[in-house]
Order: structure tokens, then C-alpha cells, then sequence
């Protein structure tokens, strides 16, 4: 075991598989020499060399338009967007055929590919660095969607993600890529994708949450507990495929549901997780399911984004409205 | 000009040399020596605006800025002809053409702040507002410069990039239709040798940034983009070109990015020291003011004088900008859009009820 933050745990990750598959290839803007804005992958193009981690020219949709192509053609790249907010001229890219080359050739060409990004906000960042848009990702037929919460977990899905013949969309919550430290196994080991965790049982009401919000939940339910409400607390950790039998079993215990995530309110993840208790345990509800999530705005800038973020207390504000309903 | 400095011919565009010293008597401008005192003023500023903004960040109480430091003759020199009815459409690197424009320095400041208010850029005619998503901008300017020949406007547009921008696919398609329609469009690329920590040989094979206007068939050159006299030069030709029905210039400013890409980035990670002092003596402010000096048009004294009353200046407007308003709720929500939504408006509303709750709860 070794004490890791989520940078160490991903950069961890990528290490493990560029030693054992030569297939492994890591490419995107800075991340050679300087090793990442956030230092990811700093160390790898020393231990592997340039052919195999490198900084590409200026261009997001470039990058995953020729890990496509290297897919195809048997590689498995993993491409960084050095932050969500930049992807977007990958998009293109990204819908028309990371999510369908495989469908369109009947199978004839895996998408085995990892595109990497740092989203969501809370680091008093300019405009476009402070986004969380993974329901935009998850919309997407054909693309898995990743989101870990801890250094463990980023590692475990990080490598299941490489080790995917589909294309995993892996993002990182920034907020916390240093902010938590835990002891992580330093042999290779997986997190499997699709599977929620429960990270804490509870009677009264179910929390799912993801990402950097993991933590601020943990924050809220101490503030449960002492009025006396009992919380469950799931982490999604994947978005797609989304794990709805865990979702579902803990809402027939507890009978209520908060969804936390930082994205906009509308066509949201939250509102999929809505939609998943209305069809599989809408008898079981006691209260409607509430969505805790930003506004449907942009992300303001630093002075106005305190509105935005979700704090403990707003979260607890709305397990108490639920739970008193 | 573009016929001379051809850039098939790979020949870059240089009026002094690095002492100051006219070494291109031909294309030598024609310059009173009342605006090229202002032209160096106007630089001057910027630097001690630049210089004192890092160290704002420094002290914890500015966010992530981009500095300029050592790119100051490319907006001087574009300043220096862009007019009120033109346009600047920038990306984030271009403090002098801001200000040239009527932006102040307190709107700058409260954007580094983290307010958008400061983007209103309330005095400054015809200008865009940052754009942070690499080479998109490019194409604005080429829909601006639709507008100015739709309406058979005496307009120029002024659109900014970096060296990296130049890989995106928006800088290729921005010439490409700016070039098809002919639009009036000056697009200004800083070649800084870096786009964060990739040097410009790993951007582009290409011998330069200027040589890929001849194929989209619009006029292109480069030019020394820490000299003043040139780079005024070649922008004013190029807006003539462009108001003459010519169609979109592509300008290739070569220069030096002195600082770190923004305040979150650390160069000694990706350059060297030796290389940083061999481009200290193309520095643009050096050279003019040697030039200046030599005509004796200026003096140390007075630079010296005027750098205290610019820090000063400075230092004003800062303080301006931390002493506004403070950011309200509604600041989040009111101008989403120009009709706003009812349900927008009840998360307004919602959020009110939980803030009066956190408050009851004190």
C-alpha cells in the first residue's frame, strides 16, 4: 500500500498499463514534457519515452480524431482534454465516431480508446475551466461514462477503462485530484465499470452522488446525524452503464431519493435517476425525488460561483425537506 | 510590401534592428514623433500594468492572468491604426489593443477577479469580449467582416491568436472563409514560440505561421513582431489592403512570450534560462526605446518619472475594481438569456428560500 491523491492514483494507473501493453499510447496537449497542467502524467514520457506519452500539436478534436484512427488500426490510446471545458471541438469526433465506429462496422473495429478530462468547478478558475458536463457525455449511445470519487477507485476504473474494447470517457474531478489522500494497493487491481458503490447504509433516504460532491455529501450527513436522519450514501462512479439495481434496492429500503451533481438541473444526471425511480420502485416513494444540482446557468465566475457550488448545507437543506415531506 | 516580403520566400519583415537602429530605410514608416512617444507611452503602460498584475496574483488577490510581457509592440503597433469604427476581436493576450479600444484597466481586473461585469468593456466600440476557447474567435471576426461588406461598411477587423492557436481546425477555417468572402479581417497571430509548454516546432512542421495565407489565397506576411516600426508597417498596409475590397491579411507577428503562459504555469519546466536571455535583446520596449533615445526624444529620467505615475495609476484602478459591488444571486441568472425562462426564475427563487433558511439556522 501507498499513500496516493487522485493525480498519483491516475498517473499510477497509466504507469501499470504502459509497462505491461505496448499498445498503451499517451498523447494530448502538455502532457510530455511538462507532464499535464495538473501533472497527471508527469515522469511517463521519461520512463517510456516519446513515441510512446507526447505533447500533440493544439487541437482537441486532432487528438481524438487520430486516436480513432489508432484504435482502428489496433492501439490503445489515451488522450487527455486538458480541461472538459476545452473538449468540445472534439465533440464532433467524439459523436459521429468514437461512439459509433464500432456499431457502423458491425463490430469489425473496437473503439478502444480513454479520453481523459479534468471537469467541475470550485477552483476559482476563468471562464470554461469550471464545467460539469458529463450528462452531455451520457446521452451519447455508444460511450462509457467514468467518474471516481476516490484515489482507489480512480485507479481501479482507470485501468478497467484502458483494459475496455469500448471508448470510456474518464473524467476527474479537479477539486479533489489533491484534496484526498488515501493508502491505494500498488500492484495492479480493477474497479469494474457499471457498479455503484454504497458507501455508507441508511434508513431514511438515499443520496447518489459522484465525483467531488462524494465528499461534500459525507459533510452533509454529519449535520444528518445529529437531527437524527439516517442517510444512504451511494457513489455512482460510473454515469453509463448506469447501475440502476443499486439505485433501485437502496430506494425500496429507504423510500427516498436526493441526486447530487454539480451540472445544470435540466436533461441532468439527476433527472435519469428520477426517471429510473419512477419506472423500478415508484411504489416504494415517500417523498419526490429531489434533484440537488447547479443552476441551469453558466458556471459564474469565481466572485458568484459560491451561488453555483453545492455546499453541505444545501444538501442537508434538501435530505430535511425530504425527509419531512 | 506583400509582394516584397512574400512569405514563400521566407524572408521575415524587420525595420530596426535589435539596438534600435533602422536597417530597412525603405519601409521605414512615416511616424510623428508625437505618436511615437504616445506608441511607447502606451507600451510602457502596459508593461508596468502587466508586471504589477502578476504581482497581484502573487499576493492572492487576483486569480489565474495570462501575462503579456514582452509582446507589448504587437498591440502597440495595432493600436497605433485601429480606429473607433473598427473592430478588435481578441483572444486573451492583447492588453494594449484592449485598452486601445476604451477597455480600462478596472474591467480587466474585475474579470481576474472573477466578476463578468468586467466584460461589458463599456467605453470600447466594436470589440468582442475574451475568448478562452482556443482559435474560435477567428471566426467571429470573419462573420463581422460579412456584416462590414453586407453592409458596404469602411470597417476593419483586428482578430488575435496564439502560435498554438494555429493547430486548431477554427484557424484554418477562419481564413478559409474569410478569404472566400473576401471580409476584411487582419488576423494577427503572436507567434510566442510556445503554446503553454509545446515550442513551436512541435506545433506545425511548417516553416512559419505566415506562409499558410498563400493557400487559402489571401495575403500574407511575417514580421518581427517586437518591432514596433514593422509591425506598424505591416498592420497598416494590411488594414489598407483590407479597405480597399482585398479581402483578409494574415499577419505572422514573431515574438517572445517573457512570461509564464498564465500565473498557474511554471517555464522552467519546458525552456532554459540561456534560451530565455537570447530573446531579452529582441525585446520590443528596449529597442523603440533606444530608438527614441538616440533621436533624443526621451530620456531615462522620464521614463523613470512616468513608470512611478503609471504604478500608481495602476494601483488606482486595482483598488477600484476590488472595491465593487459585491456579487448578487441575480448576478448568476439575469442575463442567461434576453427573455428569461419562468423556470429559471423559480431556481432563483428556490435558492433564495435556501439562503434564508442558512441564515435563520445562524
Amino acid at each position: 500500500m501507498k499513500v496516493m491523491n487522485m493525480v498519483n492514483a491516475v498517473n499510477d494507473a497509466l504507469d501499470i498499463k504502459l509497462a505491461e501493453d505496448r499498445n498503451v499510447i499517451v498523447y494530448g496537449e502538455d502532457v510530455g514534457v511538462e507532464g499535464g497542467v495538473f501533472r497527471v502524467t508527469e515522469g511517463l514520457q521519461l520512463k517510456y519515452g516519446v513515441e510512446r506519452v507526447f505533447d500533440s500539436p493544439l487541437a482537441e478534436s486532432a487528438i481524438v480524431g487520430t486516436a480513432v484512427g489508432m484504435a482502428a488500426a489496433g492501439l490503445r490510446p489515451v488522450v487527455e482534454m486538458q480541461f472538459s471545458g476545452f473538449a468540445y471541438p472534439a465533440l464532433n469526433q467524439i459523436i459521429s465516431h468514437v461512439s459509433r465506429l464500432h456499431n457502423r462496422s458491425r463490430g469489425r473495429f473496437n473503439m478502444s480508446m480513454v479520453i481523459r478530462m479534468p471537469y467541475g468547478g470550485g477552483i476559482n478558475a476563468l471562464e470554461h475551466h469550471s464545467e460539469s458536463m458529463e450528462a452531455i457525455y451520457g446521452h451519447i449511445p455508444g460511450l462509457k461514462v467514468v467518474i471516481p470519487s476516490t484515489p482507489h477507485d480512480a485507479k481501479g476504473l482507470l485501468i478497467s477503462a484502458i483494459e475496455s474494447n469500448d471508448p470510456v470517457i474518464f473524467m476527474e474531478p479537479k477539486r479533489i485530484y489533491r484534496a484526498i489522500k488515501q493508502e491505494v494497493a500498488e500492484e495492479k487491481f480493477t474497479v469494474p465499470i457499471g457498479k455503484a458503490k454504497v458507501i455508507s447504509t441508511g434508513t431514511d433516504v438515499t443520496v447518489v452522488a459522484y465525483g467531488a460532491l462524494v465528499r461534500e455529501v459525507q459533510k452533509a450527513m454529519q449535520m444528518a446525524k445529529e437531527a437524527g436522519i439516517s442517510v444512504e450514501l451511494i457513489d455512482l462512479r460510473t454515469i453509463y452503464p448506469i447501475d440502476k439495481e443499486t439505485i433501485a434496492a437502496s430506494v425500496k429500503k429507504t423510500g427516498r431519493i436526493i441526486t447530487v451533481a454539480e451540472g445544470p438541473t435540466s436533461f441532468g444526471i439527476g433527472a435519469e435517476i428520477a426517471a429510473i425511480i419512477s419506472e423500478e420502485a415508484f411504489l416504494h416513494l415517500e417523498a419526490p425525488p429531489k434533484r440537488v444540482t447547479g443552476f441551469d446557468t453558466i458556471v459564474p465566475l469565481p466572485k458568484g460561483e459560491h451561488f453555483y457550488m453545492i455546499s453541505p448545507e444545501k444538501i442537508f437543506y434538501e435530505i430535511e425537506r425530504t425527509v419531512k415531506y | 510590401m506583400f509582394e516584397e516580403y512574400n512569405p514563400i520566400n521566407e524572408k521575415i519583415f524587420r525595420v530596426i534592428d535589435n539596438d534600435g537602429k533602422v536597417i530597412n530605410k525603405k519601409w521605414m514608416p512615416e511616424i510623428s514623433n508625437e505618436r511615437l512617444i504616445k506608441a511607447y507611452k502606451d507600451m510602457l503602460f502596459a508593461r508596468t500594468a502587466d508586471l504589477q498584475t502578476v504581482s497581484y496574483q502573487r499576493q492572492g488577490r487576483i486569480y489565474t492572468y495570462p501575462p503579456n510581457y514582452g509582446q507589448e509592440a504587437i498591440s502597440g503597433a495595432t493600436a497605433m491604426v485601429m480606429r473607433n469604427e473598427d473592430w478588435l476581436v481578441p483572444a486573451f493576450r492583447e492588453m494594449g489593443a484592449y485598452l486601445a479600444k476604451g477597455a480600462t484597466l478596472k474591467e480587466l481586473f474585475l474579470v481576474f477577479m472573477g466578476h463578468e461585469d468586467g466584460n461589458v468593456f463599456k467605453n470600447a466600440n466594436n470589440m468582442l469580449p475574451t475568448s478562452v476557447p482556443i482559435a474560435s474567435q477567428l471566426l467571429h471576426a470573419a462573420g463581422i467582416g460579412y456584416e462590414i461588406n453586407y453592409n458596404k461598411k469602411e470597417q476593419v477587423v483586428y482578430a488575435f491568436v496564439g502560435d498554438g492557436g494555429t493547430s486548431e481546425g477554427d484557424f484554418h477555417e477562419a481564413l478559409n472563409f474569410a478569404g472566400v468572402w473576401k471580409a476584411p479581417v487582419i488576423f494577427i497571430v503572436q507567434n510566442n514560440q510556445y503554446g503553454i509548454s509545446t515550442p513551436f516546432k512541435m506545433q506545425t512542421m511548417s516553416k512559419g505561421i505566415a506562409i499558410k495565407s498563400i493557400a487559402y489565397g489571401i495575403k500574407g506576411i511575417q514580421v518581427d513582431g517586437n518591432d514596433i516600426f514593422a509591425m506598424y508597417q505591416a498592420v497598416k498596409n494590411a488594414s489598407e489592403q483590407a479597405l480597399a475590397g482585398n479581402g483578409p491579411v494574415l499577419i505572422e507577428a514573431v515574438t517572445y512570450r517573457k512570461g509564464a503562459h498564465t500565473t498557474s504555469d511554471d517555464p522552467t519546466k519546458y525552456r532554459t534560462k540561456e534560451e530565455e536571455e537570447a530573446w531579452d535583446c529582441t525585446d520590443p520596449l528596449k529597442r523603440l526605446k533606444a530608438y527614441l533615445i538616440s533621436k533624443k526624444l526621451w530620456s531615462q529620467k522620464e521614463e523613470d518619472q512616468l513608470v512611478e505615475e503609471y504604478k500608481l495609476e495602476v494601483d488606482r484602478q486595482f483598488e477600484e475594481a476590488e472595491n465593487y459591488p459585491a456579487y448578487k444571486l441575480e448576478d448568476v441568472f439575469k442575463y442567461m438569456y434576453d427573455e428569461m425562462p419562468e423556470d429559471l426564475k423559480k431556481q432563483q427563487n428556490e435558492y433564495e428560500n435556501f439562503m434564508k433558511w442558512k441564515e435563520a439556522r445562524k
